[in-house]
């Protein structure tokens, strides 16, 4: 699968119980991997909006756009890598900062990426990282080199942009 | 009222007349509301028997079946009832009861995640946590069972909520964001397709299940009248178009015949209308009408170049699409494609050796011709699936009844129970195997009380016939685990143990007076015992995985 494309897919649902767990079935019954997956609530209480990150090719996308749809609660399906859309993830690391010139390198880092500190102990730092998955890849593999105690991604996160031509 | 009762009005609003069911500690309430309602509850012996004929029942009539069990087992037992339905797309509603809404989660007695369990296997499904939700829960139930691409809906019930009180009030209509099923193919779809066809030599209709359960048999009919292409059905496609019609070539696929086959391998335009090209129909699916441009109808999306690509896919219901292909359809001049099929039809007829033996084969010809192919059939699954559908002629939608996608042994029986049910008007059979009819025989109790008379034809060759095949011809006839003939029950003593009437066949010269003398039985279910030839194969047969030009025995 790993030479497959990355393909982030919008998904609105009807905000029930149970939906998570049909969306979650139809990939793990049909074997299609997810590579994250981040679901809330929108700005109307009664739907919920799920990013997924998926890889395939060409037909297997169109079965999960298909299927998707095939499924009572869902209202929408869209693959945003085919429009024009802005996407963003967030993570927490826990670095550890054993000597203050590893400290005072790692605020460094963090001062770069335009990263934030959330909380300071005595031999670590953890930073809170907003951004598309490039800038937060590229932010962990540097952190690495001071040593990861702790790391937790949410997933990608992904809104099409507005399209001005369309108004 | 209370929620049991409500749900009886619920059940009365969409026009239920009866249920297949089974009582049990959580759906008591429920059990006890039906019991002053004028909807008729067939009692079956085990829940598996219910869903079958829920489905059986669906099937013959085209209205949505239902089920009922209680929680734990009973909804575990409906499993396999419901993945039958699911897998050929058959509109039923099961209901569940459930233990009581705060001990959900707490394993208590007979709990199981019955909404988890099933939902592969239902098109939806509900469990209701409020009184107030029961009838838009169970408008929308029906709706989703009936509409789009049919299938079985689950709802499953708290005993607390069925005891609650609730101002009842049934919805008129119902309206869903998420579920709007397409009715009518795209006017641009349709033409490219008329074109396509229009210049075609070789055409070929390829007709599933989809235009039996769109009640499209009558557009079928006038478009090929009118067009003059050739028919050819996927099991699940019988009875679609009539078995004798000049152009139907009959079942294709694994057990397809020889000219049916060949159509698909020689065709330049396939019509593939109501199906999903099952691996069954297609064999080696890269090598699948390997000349043809493809156009596939049907009501699914995901059905279309899931399994073979598709030049024009056309997204609706088979009806309608018929319909619109019926106004602008052309009269072909395609004599040479259909002299060469009916060269095929001569050369290779489907046949087997009329011996002296009483031949399985020779069984489903007799009943063919003693019912005009007028009856209803189910049939179980295996070689005796098989050859009724290679021998019956079958007439008329919604008479050959068969778990097509799940292949379900013990579906045969209580499906001709729900089928009679439906259809008083019809003589309705199941065609067994010795193997496949022990897998639900408790049913007979059930036949025998409600007075339902079908027959139950048991093709005994003291084997799980088709696995056997499978061993003769691809195992060295190691033939483990399938015979049977070891304590193999009498069956005939068997049928009157229930209180039903047993016959038996041992002679070819007996066949006809015996089945002649069975068919005409009214009071209640009779079953016959025809002692057939042991190791009679089905034939053609195309290897799995194999193309469907690669077939093998019965090429006469």
């Amino acid at each position: 699968m790993a030479s497959y494309d990355s393909h982030i897919i919008s998904v609105t649902v009807e905000n029930k119980s149970g939906v998570l767990a049909r969306i979650a079935g139809l990939f793990s019954a049909r074997g299609y991997n997810i590579d994250s997956l981040a679901v809330a609530e929108t700005e109307d209480p009664t739907v919920s909006r799920m990013s997924i990150v998926v890889r395939g090719d060409e037909k297997i996308l169109e079965q999960i756009y298909k299927q998707l749809n095939k499924l009572v609660d869902v209202i929408k399906v869209q693959d945003l890598t085919a429009e024009e859309h802005i996407e963003r993830e967030l993570v927490l690391l826990k670095v550890n900062t054993s000597s203050s010139s590893v400290r005072n390198e790692v605020i460094q880092i963090v001062n770069i990426f335009r990263a934030k500190i959330v909380d300071v102990s005595r031999k670590s730092l953890t930073v809170e990282l907003v951004g598309g998955t490039a800038k937060v890849d590229a932010m962990i593999d540097l952190m690495k080199t001071f040593g990861i105690k702790e790391i937790i991604r949410t997933g990608k996160i992904a809104i099409c942009r507005d399209n001005s031509k369309e108004k | 009222m209370t929620g049991a009762k409500a749900i009886v009005e619920c059940l009365k609003k969409e026009n239920v007349e009866v249920i297949f069911g089974y009582p049990g500690g959580v759906i008591l309430p429920l059990c006890d509301a039906l019991y002053d309602s004028e909807i008729r509850f067939i009692l079956t012996r085990h829940e598996q028997g219910a869903a079958h004929a829920a489905d059986g029942y669906a099937r013959a009539s085209g209205k949505v079946g239902v089920c009922l069990a209680t929680s734990g087992p009973g909804s575990t037992n409906l499993v396999t009832g419901i993945a039958t339905a699911y897998m050929d797309s058959i509109p039923m509603v099961a209901i569940t009861g459930q233990v009581a809404t705060n001990l959900i989660g707490n394993d208590a007695f007979q709990e199981v995640d019955t909404t988890g369990i099933t939902r592969p296997i239902t098109k939806h499904n509900y469990l209701v946590k409020n009184v107030d939700q029961l009838p838009v829960i169970f408008k929308e139930a029906f709706f989703i069972a009936r509409t789009g691409k049919p299938g079985p809906v689950l709802i499953d019930i708290p005993v607390d909520v069925q005891k609650a009180e609730i101002n009842f009030h049934y919805p008129e209509k119902i309206e869903m964001r998420s579920y709007r099923p397409v009715s009518n193919g795209h006017p641009l779809q349709i033409e490219k397709a008329l074109s396509m066809i229009r210049t075609s030599h070789k055409p070929l209709i390829l007709a599933g299940g989809g235009v039996i359960s769109a009640n499209a048999s009558e557009e079928l009919r006038k478009f090929v009248e009118k067009t003059q292409i050739p028919v050819a059905l996927t099991m699940m496609g019988l009875g679609s178009f009539p078995a004798e019609h000049k152009l139907n070539l009959g079942m294709v696929g694994m057990h397809g015949t020889v000219y049916g086959n060949n159509a698909i391998m020689e065709t330049d335009v396939l019509i593939a209308i109501g199906c999903r090209f099952d691996d069954r129909v297609t064999g080696k699916v890269s090598t699948f009408a390997p000349k043809a441009k493809i156009i596939h109808v049907d009501i699914d999306p995901a059905s279309i170049g899931k399994n073979v690509p598709a030049t024009v896919p056309i997204v609706g219901d088979v009806k309608n699409v018929l319909k619109q292909f019926i106004s602008n359809a052309p009269e072909l001049e395609i004599r040479e494609w259909l002299e060469k099929i009916s060269e095929w039809k001569k050369k290779y007829p489907l046949t087997y050796k009329n011996d002296s033996g009483l031949k399985p084969q020779f069984v489903i010809e007799t009943i063919s011709a003693l019912t005009r192919g007028e009856a209803i059939i189910t049939t179980e699954v295996g070689q005796n699936q098989m050859w009724t559908a290679q021998y019956y002629k079958f007439r008329h939608p919604r008479t050959f009844i068969s778990s097509g996608g799940l292949g379900t042994m013990g579906f045969g029986f209580p499906a001709a129970i729900g089928a009679q049910v439906a259809r008083k008007d019809k003589i309705v059979i199941d065609i067994a195997g010795d193997g496949s009819i022990q897998m639900n025989i408790q049913e007979l109790s059930t036949a025998v009380t409600e007075k339902i008379p079908v027959k139950v034809i048991i093709l005994n060759n003291c084997f799980l016939g088709m696995v056997r095949q499978w061993q003769e011809l691809f195992y060295k006839k190691r033939y483990a685990f399938t015979c049977l003939k070891e304590r193999q029950p009498d069956f005939v003593k068997l049928a009157e143990a229930y209180g039903a009437t047993g016959y038996r066949v041992t002679k070819k010269e007996e066949l006809n007076k015996i089945l002649i003398k069975a068919l005409s039985h009214k009071d209640g279910p009779v079953l016959v015992d025809c002692i057939v030839e042991p190791e009679e194969n089905v034939y053609p047969m195309v290897p799995a995985g194999a193309s469907l030009n690669e077939m093998i025995g019965g090429l006469a």
